[in-house]
């Protein structure tokens, strides 16, 4: 955490003043990183724990290294002043201490992970947005629903009726309930100077709890692999005031495209490095059709009719979903809509760039969602 | 042909499969037929078919089976090295809007490749051929329990590699990181053939897995020699015990979730779908509950390689042996009560979190208190730094920050910040390079003389183990710092410039390895070039403790001519010690196994079979399979088991060791 850089000491030689550069530079990418120095409560809570647990755990790991050093330089076969005691391969204290010593620590690190994991639970509202300030029981988290679509992600805020793909803006200080699900595969929300990442899964919905204390643009991406267009799964979150998020939700709203079903389903198709879109308005039971995978019309919601509640994943198989290879039609192998491997004539290797190469997650959007956003650009 | 006609013939399989646009591949093809070319030519020209077929492919010694699962380790190891070396290169370069040299549909095969070929293939038969070569020997056996099986364990891990290496040049190999999560994993989402090369490869070689799981848990338990009592085991017998146990009861999980997984794949069961009542976390739950207990499988043989070594070479007892063997088994038990820290991110509840958070710190108690006693068997000793020590305390060094930052990642809120990213990455580097490869390194240049009778080079040995220390953590110290920064794995392509810098030092640190790799090749050549120089007569080279080393080196088929009788821990130590005489006289003749080429013939059609699956190609599923069975049980009526070598054979070879002793004044 120590920003100054390291000193010249006088007489050194130039190996250890490279030495102790290398180790400056560490200590400086280890500390001031986004992990370790974050915008946000949790966040900040999560880093603390980290520094905690090294802490505790240096006690024994310091000592280890020394003695191995020690013992293996004192003991070497060459100094024979060192005392030899060939037979000696038991001491009850010595026992005691070696298993004694790490299971103290581990009490001390166990406690501190119940409490820590409990007061940190994601699914836990925020009791405070930062030290020394309590969140009041009337104040109610801005809700976003969040869906990790190939390769994107689509942010629907239910409260002001707006969604947007790819920019996530949430008011500085105030608590942000995510709530989360994913259109095929898993993938993880992250932003690492918010909150630690939860898992977006297909047919579940998880949830998770966050703030930023500090203004600023702070990258977010996907945190678990999920197919040929993971790599730019990515959006900025922008942290702003009260009166400017207002703003910019009035903003979104001008945009005359709204989010419905037929909408979402030319959505939901892969693509990917898509730009930030608005929506100006948006279907409310969208996101509970998409935890229920019954957004394709004529779908049972596994919710069933009603749309709410949890949904439970035992709604018998439709016609065309999940066929083995055996019931497939020959011409059906090898088809998806999520399939990576380049379609047409793909140069490869041999022209890496070449935007051929990426033609399998069928990079354009429908027209009407491209002009929009290049508009946002 | 009508279309019908040859989808039936070739089932899924075109000419589109095979990459001819991809120049990376077909110069790959290009090198690799022609070196396979150039070694076939030797082996033809040199005529040495009959003497690897008759002496090699078919032997059923546990001494030659273990040499080969270690030739096959090291050959995937360069397959699985140059993997990586492909993502160091990309993730240097793909900076700033370029996009590297590897697009998605191949990167995302190389990464995934390299997790596969290095965890079952590289370090599986790393550690079974480990144990297969020492475990008999340190026991006082003449082999394992079931020779045959043991031959036919190694050549189904050969059908897996095999299966693997040609998803390169026919068709591709998963998309999926290396354990094919559901749904990505599914029809739906990887409808072409790289799913099934990864489950059928799987399958094939955890049968060998599995079998010789069995295969040396039987021979611990019932082949021990006279006297010697399950506490007075060698310690890497020990761990072999314990490891086996772990794969017979960790493998068939695999075996079963795999197979739920091709059943989802090819006749559309729902266990792993989205819908249908299917549940991908399942999938999670399962693939971690073997997952796990596989990361000890691979790290206790190595804590048993290094407890060997630390006593040998500090002249010691080791200290504390119970409280290693304790160490073990409780390490065993709790390798099965932490699955769930591998997805704490998944929306566990606090209590379910913070359990299998506080199980995985236990289990760094015993692993300490081993620690401990490696470090109180160097006090008071007289430590030989020859390269098998020199790893050993490189490991300790190593691995305890690996230890250290495993436990970070199991505490579950900091685990919230690090799951997936390359913090996570650079954590398992630190235990698997530092732990298991470091013990396997420790253990070739530690038995390597019992295997061939002459000691590695020391000169090329220590640049080697220079490199890989230094290049160890030049190439995985950035990746701790980029996982703080924010970073995941498997990416292709960065925006943040800021990021560039770690990556290059990192490539360089691959590169530190791979000339570390180049030595330790070289130390293989010239040590086999300068075998009399290095040559060792005594069988006894690093003055041992355990029974290996009281046989000649090489031992002969047999092992022993006489079962040694047990009165203490170290047993060769202790006879060395009363000054025992080597029994010169009496000799009988030995019964032992019979070569056979069932094991090779039945894996052949195994990877025949896992072929046709994976493309469909049904007749030929059909035919193999039935071929398969029918071979298996053609091989029940082989009654030509078993010989005797006669007495007067093992009266030349022993009067040679006698002379050889002689003249070398033992």
């Amino acid at each position: 955490m120590n920003r100054r850089p390291a000193r010249r000491a006088p007489g050194r030689t130039p190996f250890v003043r490279h030495l102790a550069a290398a180790a400056a530079l560490l200590a400086l990418g280890g500390c001031d990183t986004v992990v370790m120095n974050p915008a946000g409560d949790v966040a900040v809570q999560q880093s603390h724990l980290i520094v905690w647990s090294v802490v505790l755990m240096l006690l024994i790991i310091i000592p280890v290294m020394a003695l191995t050093v020690v013992f293996a330089w004192r003991y070497r076969e060459q100094n024979t002043e060192a005392s030899y005691e060939p037979d000696w391969d038991h001491s009850t204290g010595l026992e005691l201490v070696i298993w004694a010593a790490p299971l103290l620590i581990i009490i001390a690190l166990g406690a501190l992970t119940w409490v820590g994991t409990h007061t940190l639970d994601p699914y836990r509202p925020l009791a405070r947005t930062a030290p020394g300030k309590p969140v009041a029981a009337t104040q109610k988290p801005l809700e976003v629903q969040v869906v990790s679509l190939d390769w994107k992600w689509l942010f629907i805020y239910p409260e002001q009726g707006v969604a947007t793909v790819n920019e996530l803006v949430v008011p500085v200080d105030r608590p942000v309930k995510f709530t989360m699900t994913s259109s095929s595969v898993m993938n993880a929300l992250w932003i690492p100077s918010m909150a630690g990442m939860i898992y977006t899964m297909p047919g579940m919905e998880t949830v998770l709890h966050g703030v930023l204390n500090r203004t600023g643009r702070f990258e977010g991406r996907s945190g678990n692999y999920s197919g040929a267009g993971f790599s730019h799964m990515t959006f900025w979150t922008h942290s702003v005031t009260p009166a400017r998020f207002d703003q910019w939700v009035a903003g979104v709203k001008r945009n005359r495209w709204q989010l419905d079903l037929g909408t979402y389903r030319k959505l939901e198709k892969p693509s990917e490095k898509v730009r930030p879109i608005g929506f100006g308005a948006i279907d409310r039971s969208l996101f509970p059709r998409i935890v229920g995978m019954c957004v394709n019309p004529g779908t049972t919601c596994m919710q069933g009719m009603s749309h709410a509640g949890p949904a439970v994943n035992d709604r018998p198989q439709a016609p065309g979903e999940a066929e083995g290879a055996l019931t497939r039609d020959p011409s059906q192998k090898g088809e998806s809509p999520h399939i990576s491997a380049p379609k047409g004539n793909a140069p490869g290797a041999a022209q890496p760039g070449a935007e051929d190469n990426r033609n399998m997650t069928q990079l354009d959007l429908p027209a009407p969602l491209r002009a929009t956003a290049s508009k946002e650009a | 042909m009508s279309d019908d006609l040859i989808k039936t013939i070739f089932g899924r399989l075109t000419l589109e499969s095979f990459p001819i646009h991809e120049p990376i591949l077909v110069g790959t093809f290009i090198m690799v037929a022609i070196g396979g070319a150039a070694v076939l030519g030797a082996l033809t020209y040199f005529k040495l078919w009959g003497y690897l077929w008759k002496e090699w492919f078919t032997s059923v010694d546990h001494k030659k089976i273990g040499i080969m699962y270690i030739v096959l380790a090291l050959i995937m190891f360069l397959r699985g090295f140059a993997d990586a070396l492909m993502m160091r290169a990309q993730q240097a370069m793909a900076f700033g809007g370029s996009e590297g040299f590897l697009p998605a549909h191949h990167y995302d095969q190389v990464f995934t490749a390299h997790g596969v070929i290095m965890i079952f293939f590289v370090a599986m038969p790393f550690v079974t051929g480990l144990m297969n070569y020492v475990v008999p020997l340190q026991i006082g056996a003449r082999d394992v329990s079931f020779p045959f099986l043991n031959n036919f364990s190694f050549w189904m891990t050969v059908s897996g590699a095999v299966t693997v290496m040609m998803s390169l040049f026919v068709g591709e190999f998963a998309r999926t990181g290396w354990l094919a999560m559901a749904p990505l994993s599914g029809l739906d989402y990887s409808p072409d053939v790289g799913v099934d090369y990864y489950i059928w490869a799987l399958q094939i070689a955890g049968v060998g897995t599995l079998l010789s799981g069995v295969n040396l848990l039987a021979t611990i338990i019932k082949m021990r020699a006279p006297g010697m009592s399950l506490m007075q085991m060698p310690i890497f017998t020990w761990s072999a015990l314990v490891t086996n146990v772990l794969i017979v009861a960790a493998f068939p999980v695999l075996t079963a979730v795999l197979a739920m997984l091709s059943l989802d794949r090819y006749i559309g069961t729902n266990f792993f779908t989205n819908t249908g009542g299917g549940n991908p976390m399942m999938y999670v739950n399962m693939i971690w509950i073997w997952g796990h207990p596989e990361v000890y499988i691979l790290i206790l043989p190595a804590f048993g390689v290094f407890s060997e070594v630390v006593s040998t070479f500090s002249g010691k007892r080791l200290f504390g042996y119970t409280s290693m063997v304790y160490a073990l088994i409780v390490i065993c038990i709790l390798s099965y009560l932490v699955w769930l820290h591998h997805f704490f991110t998944m929306g566990s509840g606090a209590s379910v979190n913070s359990f299998f958070g506080i199980t995985t710190m236990i289990i760094s108690i015993p692993t300490g208190a081993k620690i401990f006693n490696w470090l109180f068997t160097m006090y008071r000793g007289r430590i030989r730094f020859e390269l098998p020590m020199m790893w050993a305390v490189a490991f300790m060094l190593t691995f305890v920050v690996g230890g250290m930052t495993g436990v970070m990642l199991a505490v579950p809120p900091a685990d919230f910040q690090f799951h997936n990213s390359l913090f996570l990455i650079a954590h398992f580097h630190n235990v698997i390079i530092g732990g298991v490869l470091f013990g396997m390194f420790a253990g070739v240049n530690y038995w390597w003389p019992k295997a061939f009778g002459f000691k590695l080079d020391r000169f090329w040995g220590t640049i080697s183990f220079w490199c890989w220390v230094v290049g160890f953590w030049v190439a995985f110290t950035p990746l701790y710092v980029l996982g703080l920064m924010g970073v995941t794995r498997r990416l292709r392509a960065f925006e943040d410039p800021s990021l560039q810098i770690w990556f290059v030092i990192a490539a360089i640190g691959a590169l530190i390895i791979a000339a570390g790799i180049g030595a330790m090749l070289m130390q293989f050549y010239v040590s086999i070039r300068d075998r009399e120089k290095l040559r060792d007569v005594t069988g006894d080279p690093w003055n041992g403790r355990t029974l290996e080393w009281a046989t000649s080196s090489p031992p002969p088929a047999y092992n022993f001519a006489f079962t040694p009788v047990v009165h203490d821990l170290d047993a060769w130590h202790d006879m060395k010690s009363k000054k025992a005489e080597r029994p010169t006289t009496g000799f009988r003749a030995i019964h032992m196994p019979k070569n056979t080429g069932a094991g090779i013939i039945l894996a052949g059609l195994s990877t025949v079979f896992g072929v046709a699956m994976i493309w469909y190609i049904w007749w030929l599923a059909a035919l193999s399979f039935v071929a398969l069975i029918a071979t298996a049980i053609g091989h029940t009526f082989n009654y030509d088991r078993d010989f005797h070598i006669p007495a007067e054979d093992v009266v030349n070879s022993e009067d040679a060791r006698t002379r050889a002793l002689q003249s070398a004044g033992v």
